[in-house]
């Protein structure tokens, strides 16, 4: 999937995704993709819980060997 | 839609406590919440310039696992918890779990208090401090960050009665 801007969260735990993602967000315009590395188990609910409140678009997740793959395009 | 709003009163005033507050207020921050922390009693300990005052203690603590972070992991796997009794006559326990609590939260990728509260600061998260315990304690205002607001009951009111959430911890 083509994205616009990258953000290696790995190795970070709660909630330091979520506040990188919410960063990266703010350098990005609306309607650009931005891809998320993590390995916290956890980021996966609270990413889709992330898009819903905040109304950015999780475009897919997806798990390969313990590290997540995000792509959410901005409101 | 109209903002959302938490408020949180922040009560304690040490290294685990610290974490509760902190990372609801800059994750509700990140979600668009306009998010408010009053400290009181114990938790001004939160908004000290010096952040180092803040300890952990095993004492009297039955739910704190007491494992190593470093070794093999039969090493780590071992919990060390021990009597209260002896707990309290070892000169400095509180300072070595404060640092190997520390390591810990570093080895899991936790972020730290300072880095925390950063990041609620950069996210406008607004700090009020309680007055009455600032001075039942005898702190000044230089003790602690810039940017804190002083004030009581009444000026958490104002802001904790038009919120969504409202917590005590």
């Amino acid at each position: 999937m083509n994205f616009d801007k990258e953000l290696d969260a790995r190795g970070l735990n709660c909630p330091l995704p979520i506040l990188r993602a919410k960063k990266a967000l703010a350098e990005v315009t609306s309607g650009q993709v931005l891809k998320i590395l993590s390995t916290d188990p956890g980021s996966v609910k609270d990413f889709a819980a992330f898009a819903k409140q905040t109304g950015n678009e999780l475009l897919s997740t997806a798990e390969a060997g313990g590290e997540f793959t995000f792509f959410m395009k901005k409101k | 839609m109209e903002t959302k709003k938490m408020a949180i009163i922040a009560t304690k005033g040490t290294l685990d406590w610290a974490y509760p507050p902190y990372i609801l207020a800059s994750t509700a921050a990140a979600l668009g919440y306009e998010t408010q922390i009053f400290f009181t009693f114990y938790g001004l300990q939160l908004l000290r310039k010096d952040l180092s005052v803040l300890k952990v203690s095993p004492l009297g603590n039955p739910g704190m696992p007491m494992k190593m972070p470093f070794g093999p992991k039969w090493f780590k796997d071992i919990n060390w918890n021990m009597p209260n009794a002896i707990q309290a006559i070892i000169p400095g326990y509180e300072s070595v779990a404060t640092a190997l609590m520390k390591q810990t939260i570093a080895n899991n990728g936790v972020a730290s208090i300072p880095d925390l509260r950063e990041m609620c600061q950069e996210a406008e998260v607004k700090f009020i401090a309680c007055q009455m315990t600032v001075e039942l304690f005898g702190f000044e205002h230089s003790d602690f960050i810039d940017g804190v607001e002083y004030g009581g009951a009444a000026t958490f009111f104002e802001f904790a009665g038009e919120t969504d959430i409202c917590l005590f911890i």
